[in-house]
This record gives structure tokens, C-alpha cells and sequence, in this order.
């Protein structure tokens, strides 16, 4: 029988043998180079393309993918390695401010109703169930019909939309945590309760928000490239991924490129995190599985 | 019918909560002040929140959705109209979705840990990563532009509804793969099964009758979910594929501040969930005898 010593085990924490885990699960690893490879090509955008993105080129309409074009060049004769490259920067931003903007508020309701329970807990999950009764894509359509088109709007949308699947989550999680011995102890000792949430409650909560993050950060994505495909997102000129698929479906019979090739990007870069978020689960989160 | 109270009166302060005036953009700001005014009263929009809201709850009750600004018509007629078409497609997704999902779902767990199954799981993360526009332009290009075979958009016969509906179920189809793999897995390791096998029950007896039934309980349920979900989806889908739904009139809509018949849609989609979601239940007490009894 072996057991395990504790000089050992004090050395290892919860985070540590998780990404111990994380590391030898391929599909994580994999994901994780998708993401950097399209973060820092997004980033360095400025600097590994030749050509100004809006820079229109009529002479060079509908290049087809070549040495010069990588990718092709549009119906104005831009080039849209260049186009993808911006696009990135932009469509990556919108996921994240949207998941940003869905945490501020998620999160501490999650908490508070969560552990304080009663009346009020009664009340915010009521909206929350109301409100999961619509559909999330159609919730931020609504949204972005009331605030007018736009990308600023589109974030606004994607992240009131995603604040009670995460509210729920969040609620529900503190619950299981809310009664155990530990939390008792803190409140024994004359703990006030913004402590307790604070140094015992979130610390045990923050794994499966992780997790739940990374993946309704892939789907935050395809929500902003879908509004903006619809037009309700970024406008031209602006490169954005959704909208430079949106605008090469008119070509679709001449120039195939325009709009398949640029939507590689997005689908890559979703799967990207959603194979990143699957091996975080299974890391940290078995019991989400 | 609370719910559905509470979702009118959602719908409503969402639609109010509007920054700039739609009488304005209805306008196109040349009308003179006096018209704006004169346009408003008619509409009824000089009057105070709550009256407006009873109002608009009173006429919803009895089928009376207002008129468009932008066409004139009724909007309970437009939405009519429109509503079989997005169903027709809704439907086609999730028989897609299910058909294709379960299958895979199964195979995958019925070979645990082999080829198929990592293989089958790939697919089912590339079909959640999928953006269903692009992946909508795609099939048009290959299926409709090269190789002829079906049309590219339109909705005139069953044959325009075979891309869209692969378009918009495969998301669902992936999500449920994944989770009837897993459900089924679960199901493999009871007792039961064991039991069955053990009493010499035949494989193919033993998948059908004992574990895939057993597995589709949880997947009955995501199912309900995901019709949801395609109701979202199916706005981008109908662009795509310039087919004539309700959600193609969302988007018409919103471009045209057409307020009536954006309340209108967001309130008939949520009406329609809240229904689905009840035949789910419903359907759940059948699956699972348990249910009822409990």
C-alpha cells in the first residue's frame, strides 16, 4: 500500500495537478497553439502584412490566392491576408469585452445570490429563468435592435445575453460549497460575510468559472462574427471576420476565396477554444464532464 | 401563463428602452415637428408606459401584433406567413441534428476508445466550432456551384430545405453526440445491462432495447434546448439561404427600426420556446415512467 507523504502533497496544489493534467491532454495542448498562433498573428497584424487592409486596389479585384495575395484579394482588390489578420484583432476583442462584460455582473450576483439565498435568491433566479427562456443568438439580436447597429453594441449584447447562464452556474456551484465545514469554521472564528465570499467561497468556485469562460468565449466569438455577418456588427470598411465572409458572399461564383478562406480563421480559432476549454474541464472540473 | 406575461412585459421595456425616437427614423427626420407630433398620437406613442404596455398585451391576447411601420401591413399577417417556413426548417435541423447526433453519439460510445470514437469525437468539436454562416457558404459552393446538385437558395421544394437544415442542425447534431456518447457510456456500466448480458441478451437486442432507450433520457432533454437554440441560429441560416422565416424578418426589421415587428418576432420566438419546452417536459414523463410517479 502506498502512501503518499505529505512533504509531497503540500507541495502540490489543486492548480498544480491541474496543469499537470492539462499538459499531457494533446487536444489542450493543440487548442493552446490554435489560440497563440491566432492571437499573436492578430497582434503582430501591422507588421506581417504587406498591405493596408481598407487600401482598395481596382486593378487588383478578385486576385486569386498566389504568392503575393496568400489568401486573394476582394471585390475592391484588397488584400485579405491582410483583411484576416486585422479581422482577428477586432473579432478576438469582441469575445472578450463580451465575456468581460458578462463577468463584472455575472459573477457577483452568481456569489451573492448564491450565498445568501432567501428571498432574494428567489427573485434573481426568477428573471434568470425568464430570461434563459430566450434563446441567447436571439436575446443579443433584440439587444443590438434596440441599441442600433454596431460593434460596441454587439459586445454589450453578447454579454448581457451570457449573464444568467453564468449567474446560474456561479449560484449553483457557491451552493455546494456554501455548507461545508470549512465556511462554518470562518463564520465560527468571526468571519463577516463579505470574508467568507471573498477568501473561501470564491477561491472554490473560480475553477468551473474558468472553465465555463473559456468555452462561452468560443461561443462568444461566433456569436460577434455572426451579428456582424448579419451587418449588425462591424461596417465596412472595417475588417472584421464576419463581415469580410458577409461581403464576399455576393462573389461566391467568381471568387470562392473571399468568403471560405476568411472564415477558416474563425473556425479554427473557436475550435482552438473549445478544445483549450474541453481539457480545462477535464482538468480541473471532472464533475462537469 | 405568468411566464408568458413575464416575457411580453420583457419584451415590451426591452423595445422602449430604445435610445432615439422611431417616429423620427420612421420619418427619415424631414417630417415638421407638428407631423412628428401628429404620427405619435396616432400610434399611440404619446401615451404613458403602462398604458401602452396593457394596450399591447390586450390586442397581443387577441392575435393583434399592430402594423408594421415599414410596410403598413399587420404584423400578425407578415408573421404568419413567415413562421411555417422557419418551422419547416427548425424541424428539418433537428431531424438532422437527432438522426445524426445519436448515430454518432452511439457508435462512439459503442466503441469505446478506438479510432471511431476519437475520430467521431473530433467531428463533434469541429461541429460546435463551426459558424454556421460560413459553413452555410460552403455547402452552396460545393453542393450548389460545383457540383449542381441542389439549389442555392430559395424555398420552393423539399430540395432547397436539404442544405439549410444541414446547416443549422449540425451544431445541435454535434452537441448531441456528445452528450448521447456519454450517456450512453453511462448507461453501459450499470447493472442492468450487465445483467442482460449475462442472461445471453444479443448485442444488437441488448443496444436498442436496453441501453440506447435508457441513454436518451438527459438527451431528451438537451434536445428540447437545442430546438431553442436553433430558433437563434436559424436567423443567421435563413440569410444565408434567403429563405423567407421569421428570423430573416428580424433582421429586415431591425435595419428598418421597424419596432412592431421586432416586439412581434422576439415575442413569438419566446412563445414558441416556452410551448417546446413544455412538449419536452411532456415527452420526458413518456421516456421516463419515473417522472410521473415520483
Amino acid at each position: 500500500m502506498s502512501v503518499t507523504t505529505p512533504a509531497t502533497r503540500a507541495g502540490r496544489s489543486h492548480w498544480t495537478i491541474g496543469f499537470a493534467r492539462l499538459r499531457r491532454n494533446r487536444g489542450a495542448v493543440g487548442g493552446t497553439i490554435i489560440i497563440l498562433l491566432f492571437v499573436l498573428a492578430s497582434a503582430a497584424a501591422p507588421w506581417l502584412s504587406r498591405d493596408d487592409p481598407t487600401q482598395t486596389q481596382f486593378e487588383q479585384r478578385f486576385a486569386p490566392p498566389s504568392g503575393r495575395h496568400v489568401l486573394g484579394t476582394d471585390s475592391f482588390g484588397r488584400d485579405l491576408l491582410s483583411r484576416v489578420l486585422h479581422g482577428g484583432r477586432l473579432s478576438l476583442s469582441v469575445g472578450l469585452i463580451a465575456i468581460a462584460i458578462s463577468d463584472v455582473i455575472g459573477i457577483p450576483v452568481g456569489l451573492i445570490t448564491g450565498y445568501r439565498g432567501g428571498r432574494f435568491d428567489n427573485v434573481v433566479m426568477r428573471i434568470v429563468d425568464l430570461w434563459l427562456a430566450f434563446p441567447g443568438l436571439l436575446v443579443a439580436i433584440a439587444i443590438v435592435a434596440i441599441l442600433g447597429p454596431g460593434l460596441q453594441n454587439v459586445m454589450i449584447a453578447i454579454g448581457i445575453g451570457g449573464i444568467p447562464g453564468l449567474v446560474r452556474l456561479v449560484r449553483a456551484t457557491v451552493l455546494a460549497v456554501r455548507d461545508y465545514e470549512f465556511v462554518d469554521a470562518a463564520r465560527a472564528i468571526g468571519g463577516g460575510d463579505a470574508h467568507i465570499v471573498r477568501a473561501h467561497i470564491f477561491p472554490n468556485v473560480l475553477a468551473p468559472i474558468v472553465v465555463l469562460t473559456t468555452l462561452r468565449l468560443a461561443g462568444a466569438i461566433l456569436s460577434g462574427v455572426g451579428l456582424s455577418f448579419l451587418g449588425l456588427g462591424a461596417q465596412p470598411p472595417t475588417p472584421e471576420w464576419g463581415a469580410i465572409v458577409a461581403e464576399g458572399r455576393a462573389y461566391l461564383r467568381e471568387a470562392w476565396w473571399v468568403s471560405t478562406l476568411p472564415g477558416v480563421a474563425i473556425f479554427l480559432t473557436v475550435m482552438g477554444f473549445n478544445l483549450f476549454g474541453d481539457g480545462l474541464r477535464d482538468a480541473f472540473d471532472p464533475r462537469l464532464r | 401563463m405568468p411566464v408568458l406575461l413575464g416575457i411580453s412585459f420583457l419584451v415590451f421595456l426591452l423595445v422602449h428602452l430604445v435610445p432615439g425616437d422611431p417616429v423620427r427614423v420612421m420619418m427619415q427626420d424631414v417630417g415638421s415637428p407638428e407631423q412628428v407630433e401628429r404620427v405619435r398620437r396616432q400610434l399611440g406613442l404619446d401615451r404613458p408606459l403602462y398604458e401602452q404596455y396593457l394596450s399591447f398585451v390586450a390586442r397581443a391576447a387577441r392575435g393583434d401584433l399592430g402594423r408594421s411601420i415599414h410596410t403598413r401591413r399587420p404584423v400578425a399577417q407578415e408573421i404568419a406567413f413567415r413562421i411555417p417556413y422557419t418551422v419547416r426548417m427548425a424541424i428539418a435541423a433537428m431531424l438532422v441534428a437527432i438522426v445524426m447526433g445519436i448515430g454518432l453519439g452511439a457508435i462512439a460510445a459503442l466503441h469505446h476508445q478506438s479510432i471511431l470514437d476519437y475520430g467521431t469525437m473530433i467531428v463533434a468539436l469541429a461541429g460546435v466550432s463551426l459558424p454556421s454562416f460560413w459553413f452555410g457558404l460552403v455547402l452552396i459552393l460545393v453542393f450548389s456551384l460545383h457540383l449542381k446538385w441542389l439549389p442555392p437558395t430559395g424555398a420552393d421544394s423539399l430540395l432547397h430545405l436539404i442544405l439549410p437544415a444541414i446547416t443549422l442542425g449540425s451544431g445541435a447534431a454535434a452537441i448531441i453526440a456528445r452528450l448521447t456518447r456519454s450517456s450512453m457510456l453511462e448507461v453501459l456500466r450499470q447493472d442492468y445491462v450487465r445483467t442482460a448480458r449475462a442472461k445471453g441478451v444479443d448485442d444488437r437486442r441488448l443496444v436498442y432495447r436496453h441501453a440506447l432507450k435508457n441513454a436518451m433520457i438527459p438527451v431528451a432533454s438537451i434536445v428540447g434546448l437545442q430546438f431553442a437554440g436553433l430558433l437563434g441560429g436559424a436567423v443567421i441560416v435563413e440569410t444565408v439561404f434567403g429563405w423567407p422565416g421569421i428570423g430573416r424578418l428580424a433582421v429586415d426589421a431591425i435595419f428598418n427600426r421597424d419596432i412592431p415587428v421586432i416586439q412581434a418576432v422576439v415575442l413569438v420566438a419566446a412563445v414558441i420556446f416556452v410551448f417546446v419546452n413544455l412538449l419536452v417536459d411532456v415527452l420526458y414523463g413518456v421516456l421516463d415512467p419515473r417522472i410521473r410517479y415520483g
